[in-house]
């Protein structure tokens, strides 16, 4: 308990000190709140707006996690696959850099031509923007395999899917997990961007509407709900790596070998 | 020790081995023939780029020969066809560093079709006996370098496979750790009395452990001289400084090419084979 509080004092004193600056600078300068909203402004808006709040935070909350879902099996599959042929990796690799290339400036609105103002474009923006780390760090563990240990398990006669189940998949594991952190992280700001050029709910379609309307305070208050959405988000990742992988915790205290 | 007329585990027949380096084919080994019984201990010693470790690729069915055959238990194998015949250990223990030191024995056994927990159950019935009761789930990382050994030693013989080929097993531990095992695996062997070859650099270990040495020249490895080690079994340690210690001990090291140098020294006790 005595860890876990000593683990999260940091961030939030450093919060606090910044919120509580942020209140004085607006007082003292005489702000409006139109302009710039005081951090308590900001907590009467989660208040007053909570149940419109959390309607989207939902619609957000559910892009992001099937995005990142679908761009998590993608992602690995097409990883598996590279790594496991010569030809695919030839063919795939360049296209799925390519595919990085594009903007998403110009593909959030095509996609809301092809796909309406639903769901469905921003999951495919979430999805597009978050299975390229995956891919990239799926096949950077997939190589990271040590050949002597390959090379032993093919002298015992295992056969090549034996020594990916037993091998490859394992040491690829962590990688995959450095890859999935980010890969959430950039999903909920692709599923926010996605709302942004066209929808009719979702936290970014709550900004898109209120900032015109100069209600500030409740900005801020989607972007606070972003910002925990994506840091509760990566932390589920990093606890299903301690959870899935209890050996990470003891390598590096020696050199294997 | 054996008697001529049984099969030997492995029968090597004019091995010739070439690899290939910055486009440039080089010849690694050359009319390697010799065989090991079950019963038998064989070292093979040799300076570095003697292509010992290639040898063991080669008999594991890693690494094709361009010439010559290799029988095991009295069947001719191709080169793929012999992968899963031997029991072969690195110089690295390679163990998965997921996996718990008793998943980790158990290794060879689930890649033989053994299910995990009957493999679980064999390895855990022999823990005690290599000297690692306790350490069951422990992880690698937690383990000391001794012991990685000795799991990467079980998950070998677990593998029951009649020929264990051993690559310079003990070629990474500290000179304390060097000699236990070593006492520790001639034990184990005089109850397994399983056809050993093994690889080291270090002619006192061969001549400690071994039935026979071979002697390997450098680049390409080819077989100079062949050491029938009168030494009786079981080995002791005191036998290190006996007279027939010495006298194998010397014919090696003329073999070798490190007697007679310039200097006139006298290697020191404990001489390795440096290239």
């Amino acid at each position: 308990m005595s860890a876990m509080l000593q683990r999260w004092i940091w961030p939030f004193l450093l919060l606090g000190v910044f919120l509580v600056t942020w209140e004085i600078v607006v007082v003292v300068t005489d702000t409006p709140t139109w302009m710039l909203p005081k951090p308590t402004e900001v907590f009467t808006a989660f208040r007053e707006d909570r149940q419109l709040l959390w309607r989207h935070t939902q619609v957000t909350l559910l892009e992001v996690v099937i995005g990142f879902g679908v761009a998590l099996l993608a992602g690995v599959a097409i990883g598996i696959a590279i790594d496991s042929s010569r030809v695919l990796e030839r063919a795939l690799y360049p296209l799925i850099i390519a595919s990085q290339t594009i903007p998403m400036v110009v593909l959030a609105p095509l996609l809301l031509i092809w796909f309406g103002y639903g769901l469905a474009p921003k999951i495919i923006v979430a999805a597009l923007i978050a299975f390229f780390p995956i891919t990239v760090s799926t096949v950077d563990g997939m190589r990271a395999a040590d050949r002597e240990v390959m090379a032993m398990l093919r002298s015992f006669g295992a056969n090549g899917w034996t020594r990916f189940r037993l091998a490859k998949l394992p040491a690829a594991l962590p990688s995959i997990f450095s890859g999935a952190r980010i890969g959430i992280a950039v999903s909920v700001i692709a599923a926010v961007f996605g709302e942004l050029v066209g929808a009719s709910e979702g936290l970014g379609y709550l900004m898109a509407r209120a900032a015109p309307q100069f209600l500030t305070a409740r900005v801020f208050a989607a972007i606070f709900i972003l910002s925990f959405m994506g840091v509760g988000l990566f932390a589920v990742i990093s606890a299903l790596e301690r959870l899935l992988l209890p050996w990470r915790r003891y390598v590096s205290d020696r050199p294997s070998g | 020790m054996q008697s001529p007329t049984t099969i030997p585990r492995v029968q090597l027949d004019h091995i010739d081995a070439t690899y290939v380096e910055d486009g440039v084919t080089l010849e690694a080994l050359r009319d390697i023939t010799f065989s090991v019984h079950d019963d038998e201990f064989v070292a093979l010693v040799g300076p570095s780029g003697s292509g010992k470790s290639t040898l063991l690729d080669i008999i594991s069915g890693l690494y094709a020969p361009v010439g010559g055959e290799i029988t095991i238990n009295g069947e001719t194998l191709a080169t793929p066809d012999r992968l899963g015949a031997s029991s072969y250990m690195h110089q690295r223990d390679l163990l998965l560093p997921w996996r718990s030191a008793l998943d980790n024995a158990a290794l060879a056994l689930e890649v033989h079709g053994v299910s995990r927990k009957e493999a679980r159950r064999r390895a855990l019935a022999r823990f005690a006996e290599f000297g690692l009761e306790g350490f069951e789930d422990a992880w690698p990382a937690q383990l000391s370098g001794g012991m990685r050994q000795r799991v990467a030693f079980l998950r070998t013989v677990l593998a029951e496979r009649p020929l264990l080929l051993l690559d310079e097993p003990f070629g990474a531990l500290d000179a304390l750790s060097r000699v236990v095992l070593q006492t520790w695996l001639l034990e184990l062997w005089e109850r397994e009395r399983q056809a050993v070859l093994f690889v080291t650099h270090d002619v006192d270990e061969a001549v400690y452990m071994a039935d026979r040495v071979i002697v390997l020249t450098a680049r390409p490895g080819a077989i100079t001289h062949i050491e029938q080690i009168s030494l009786a079994r079981p080995r002791a340690r005191e036998m290190l400084t006996s007279e027939t210690f010495h006298h194998h001990r010397v014919a090696l090291l003329e073999a070798l090419g490190l007697l007679n140098q310039p200097d006139g020294a006298q290697p020191a006790f404990g001489a390795r084979v440096m290239a």
